[in-house]
């Protein structure tokens, strides 16, 4: 199989002595550091601990569906199980997955500034996420929280007994984090490109960082609002969600619901940031049209504000307002479909390889097509009632989250990992995760929209013996998904020492960061680059490569 | 077989015997949702091998062997506006078809049959107007157009019915319907679907649905002898309703005689139309729900009376067509109303 990849000679090639790793040492320069690409490294160990924390969660949840009957756990313990597992995923690994680890590795060099707009507001940030994260685990361990990650009034105000105010404080400060990163990037993005760098010359990682970031600097200030209220009225009883007191619980379905339908745009929009680079690089073209794509992900954001009461067609609301609601969320479901077609026809003519960035890449394309068309089935109001609040469901933002998102996350960390570490992973051993990965997803989650169709409502800890072959399936298809995300975390330390030395820019690729050292300088350029290339300009490259030849001989 | 496991065997027969991608079929409505599942699916189909058809038949033309120099495209306007107008089209005809069925399935037709639910941790309860109550199963009649109205008496519930395709969440604090026909006799499960606490998953029972004449006898084995608008009958007098609401001139409270379905004017000059949810927050919450002429007096009952108790009240304002019956138990009171023999005998007495 042909290959793009150019390393440098491996028999004399070194690591550049200076570099964002070695620029200080000891444990205070990292705690301390103000320096994004410190950050990112940071952040990335932070979220994969609790990705593996959410993810140990998720292998319980399976296997006490692997039988009808409750028997591995109390239903208590399910349903905190449940709850902790959705909690920590969102809150604690979706949302700040991209944008906090390879967003923040790559904004400032993919623009051409030296370091975010707020180095110590980023850093910041990072603690307020430990924070959060802290007082999440804390929670968990005395004595976890049942409400599901949705805090549904009057369930989490007024009946469960567990550790509501301590999740619901936690989740307030991390929301906070996610707030100074979306803050972070959008003024970077307006104020720190390098001379030449137009809105148009952005890679679209950047547009899509950039869309996203809007939704989090707009959306999560309601959900610290809406979880102060939780909070509120239920250490002191203020009646807002109360029918009793004269309240609306419905109000808090509105309020949750304007920031967490956003939240999954925040968590989808930097992954499609990721398959954009990684298509353009590994079929060595220009994406597609540029500007359609780099729109789409505005209009995402933009009219991903409006459709949050597709969450709540059943919940009583006029069945006008559904009609409206419904409406908008088939209109957010267009830019989905463009991007997709555009990646496609990306590779039309190109001159194609299948690394493993490729592949992740690919195995995002299938299934978040099948998570975002099972999304128009829930978005139509008539089917929503019969799918809503069971496996149909679970199944769908599962495609869009963990197939669509999770793809792309280890895709863009394959791809950018020779950038961070300065050296490669081994390439046939990660082939083989990410398909192991695809294969073990489908088994898992599959299955889950039968369930749905057939009627099994989500959150039961025991089900009628009917659904037990498809859950069996289910459970089967995730220790086989368990291996494929095992196997990254193994070989990716692995490579950190025995992983060879990867050169400035071993695909190939046209961004700025590919033309600085791998791992790069802590002020990341020795002069601010003048940009006058478009994105994705590959004769740009191949000029560039003449050039430094002439210049040598 | 020896070498297969027998569990996993056994499995694989019982998938194989089993196997089913939609529940049942057993309402009216189930085939039109189906109908348009269907539609969803096709499209979904086409639409997932559209894609991967692309991508495979790229990756194999334009891999590195075969094609070593990529050609540099822009874009194409014309493309970029067919898969944008396309799924566009897709999705508005989706949207419209969702939206008719949601509006069937959510306004019930007048001659619907009412039945009252309560969601409460962790269990259904179903009050027919007869007088009969279910906990956790709900019997129906085929052939005949059923409404519930539901409500929670704690947290949010939903009243789940796979095979009826029919879900309403059950909300605190008011009123939710839905409704539904049932057409083929059998036993179907009934779910709560929106999480509500421990015993979430053991909220579940079902719903039993039979002929006619079978519905008939059911009604009669297993009424509790009293039916709603007597138990709410009851309770009018004992919450001393009477007081006020009985029709006389002088009475402190409107008169409830042919209230229900009627347009009232408030107080702060509002219309509204007396519905269940009406009555309901007038019982609960009177001051905001002052009729036209009549003084703030009524205490709120919040806290004094079940769910159950005020679908009794609600069921007998419902029914109530004169005070006569009211005015009789109130007799003993110093007033007492000039009422013919005849008119008292026709039940029309409206001073």
């Amino acid at each position: 199989m042909s290959t793009i990849l150019s390393l440098p000679d491996q028999s004399t090639a070194r690591i550049p002595k200076r570099n964002y790793l070695t620029n200080e040492n000891g444990i205070l320069s990292w705690l301390l550091t103000g320096d994004h690409k410190r950050i990112a490294i940071l952040y990335l160990i932070s979220i994969t601990f609790f990705f593996f924390i959410g993810g140990a969660l998720a292998g319980l949840i399976r296997l006490e569906l692997l039988t009808p009957q409750s028997d591995l756990m109390a239903t208590d313990t399910y349903n905190k199980v449940f709850s902790m597992h959705g909690i920590i995923m969102v809150f604690l690994f979706l949302v700040p997955s991209v944008p906090a680890t390879l967003g923040n590795f790559l904004i400032p060099i993919m623009v051409g500034a030296k370091d975010l707009a707020f180095p110590k507001i980023n850093l910041l940030s990072w603690y307020l996420y430990l924070a959060g994260g802290g007082l999440t685990l804390w929670a968990m361990i005395t004595g976890g929280v049942d409400t599901g990650w949705t805090f549904t009034t009057p369930l989490s105000t007024h009946y469960v007994n567990t550790n509501v105010v301590t999740t619901g404080l936690a989740i307030f400060i991390a929301g906070f984090s996610s707030i100074f990163t979306g803050l972070n990037f959008i003024v970077t993005i307006h104020r720190m490109r390098a001379p030449g760098m137009t809105w148009f010359k952005m890679p679209l990682f950047v547009w899509s960082h950039y869309a996203a970031s809007i939704l989090m600097v707009l959306g999560t200030p309601v959900l610290a609002i809406t979880l102060v209220l939780v909070v509120l009225e239920r250490t002191i009883g203020i009646g807002i969600f109360d029918p009793a007191k004269g309240g609306d619980p419905i109000l808090f379905q509105h309020l949750f619901w304007f920031y967490s339908h956003p939240a999954v745009y925040i968590m989808i929009l930097p992954g499609m940031g990721v398959i954009s680079e990684v298509i353009s690089t590994f079929a060595r073209k220009r994406v597609f049209g540029y500007s359609a794509v780099a729109f789409s992900s505005v209009a995402i954001a933009v009219f991903g504000f409006f459709v949050w009461e597709h969450h709540m067609f059943i919940m009583g609301v006029s069945n006008y307002s559904t009609l409206v609601f419904s409406l908008l969320t088939m209109l957010v479901a267009v830019p989905s479909a463009i991007k997709i077609f555009n990646w496609a026809f990306t590779l039309y003519k190109g001159s194609i390889t299948f690394e493993t960035p490729m592949l992740y890449a690919f195995g995002f394309m299938g299934l978040f097509t099948i998570g975002g068309l099972t999304g128009v089935f829930l978005g139509s109001s008539g089917t929503d009632i019969h799918l809503t609040e069971t496996y149909f469901i679970v199944a769908h933002f599962h495609f869009v989250m963990v197939g669509g998102m999770l793809m792309a996350f280890l895709s863009g960390i394959h791809f950018w990992w020779p950038k961070m570490t300065g050296r490669m992973y081994p390439e046939k051993v990660s082939q083989l995760a990410a398909v192991i990965t695809f294969i073990g997803f489908n088994f898992t989650f599959f299955p889950q929209f039968l369930l749905g169709m057939l009627g099994m409502p989500r959150r039961y800890a025991a089900y009628p013996p009917e659904f037990q072959v498809l859950n069996v399936f289910s459970t089967a298809g995730a220790s086989i998904l368990g291996v494929g995300y095992l196997l990254p975390m193994i070989y990716l330390v692995w490579s950190l020492k025995y992983g060879k030395i990867a050169g400035d820019n071993p695909w190939q690729a046209t961004g700025l960061e590919w033309q600085i050292q791998s791992p790069p300088l802590t002020q990341n350029f020795i002069e601010i680059p003048v940009v006058t290339q478009d994105a994705y300009d590959y004769e740009w490259l191949e000029r560039q490569k003449e050039h430094e030849v002439t210049q040598l001989g | 077989m020896d070498h297969i496991s027998p569990v996993i065997w056994q499995f694989l027969v019982k998938w194989l015997t089993d196997f089913a991608v939609i529940p049942p079929e057993a309402s009216k409505i189930a085939p039109q949702v189906d109908a348009l599942l269907v539609f969803m699916t096709l499209v979904s189909l086409v639409g997932l091998t559209l894609v991967a058809l692309l991508v495979t038949t790229f990756s194999i033309l334009y891999r590195r062997e075969r094609n070593p120099v990529a050609t540099q495209i822009e874009g194409s306007t014309l493309l970029e506006a067919t898969w944008t107008i396309i799924p566009l089209g897709l999705f508005l005809v989706m949207f419209v078809w969702g939206s008719v069925l949601y509006f069937r399935i959510y306004t019930p037709p007048p001659n619907a049959m009412n039945i009252y639910v309560v969601g409460k941790q962790w269990m259904w309860k179903a009050e027919h107007p007869g007088g009969q109550h279910e906990i956790n199963s709900l019997h129906v009649p085929i052939g005949q157009p059923v409404q519930l109205t539901l409500i929670s008496q704690d947290v949010f519930h939903s009243f789940s019915l796979p095979a009826f395709r029919v879900k309403r969440e059950a909300i605190p604090g008011r009123y939710t319907t839905v409704w539904f026909e049932a057409t083929e006799v059998g036993t179907y499960h009934l779910f709560c679907s929106q999480y509500c606490g421990t015993s979430h998953s053991a909220m579940i029972g079902n719903v039993v649905v039979m002929t006619p004449d079978d519905y008939k006898k059911w009604l009669e084995s297993s009424t509790s002898g009293v039916s709603l608008a007597q138990n709410g009958e009851r309770l009018f007098a004992s919450l001393s309703c009477t007081a006020c609401h009985n029709g006389r001139p002088d009475a402190r409270g409107p008169s409830l005689a042919n209230v229900y379905g009627s347009k009232l004017t408030l107080s702060n000059g509002e219309h509204v139309q007396v519905d269940d949810e009406y009555l309901r927050q007038a019982i609960l919450n009177p001051s905001a729900h002052i009729t036209q002429g009549y003084a703030p007096i009524m205490p709120t009952y919040q806290g004094q009376i079940s769910e159950e108790g005020i679908f009794s009240l609600v069921e007998y304002i419902k029914g109530l067509d004169s005070n006569y019956r009211i005015q009789q138990t109130t007799n003993t009171t110093s007033f007492s109303p000039a009422v013919t023999a005849k008119s008292a005998a026709e039940g029309t007495v409206k001073p």
